[in-house]
């Protein structure tokens, strides 16, 4: 899977990787973060 | 999201802590939502799902950004089961 021109959605959790951080790298690899967010289920 | 903006070219990325959670928000944009319950019951996205942490995904971000945001959870994730989760949702065997 490419990610390059990719539109994403950043499904990020709490006690994993938050979505703020897979956006960040996301577009380090020419991506488009379309959705970002980061859940919490504490 | 996916009626507004269409799901060509849309994928699915993950920051899930474990399989059990990779395979449910798997299954959730792909299936749709597996316990009924939510908007996406019924809905069936197809959409392409991958962890953070896949190796084809993490190849292809740039080393010291990837390190930097997802180095220290990385070490302390079960990458192996989580790829297994989610490539059994890829390839319907979930």
């Amino acid at each position: 899977m490419d990610l390059k021109n990719k539109k994403i959605i950043a499904l990020g959790e709490r006690d994993g990787v938050q979505g703020s951080a897979i956006s960040l790298c996301v577009r380090s690899a020419g991506a488009e973060v379309v959705l970002d967010v980061t859940h919490c289920f504490v | 999201m996916a009626d507004r903006l269409g799901t060509e070219g849309m994928v699915v990325i993950l920051g899930t802590p474990n399989a059990e959670s990779s395979r449910l928000y798997g299954l959730t944009v792909t299936e749709g939502d597996p316990s009924w319950a939510g908007v996406l019951a019924g809905a069936n996205l197809n959409l392409p799902v991958y962890h953070i942490t896949e190796p084809e995904i993490k190849s292809q971000i740039d080393p010291d950004i990837y390190e930097d945001q997802v180095g220290l959870t990385e070490i302390v994730l079960d990458t192996g089961e989580i790829r297994e989760a989610l490539s059994q949702v890829r390839n319907g065997d979930a």
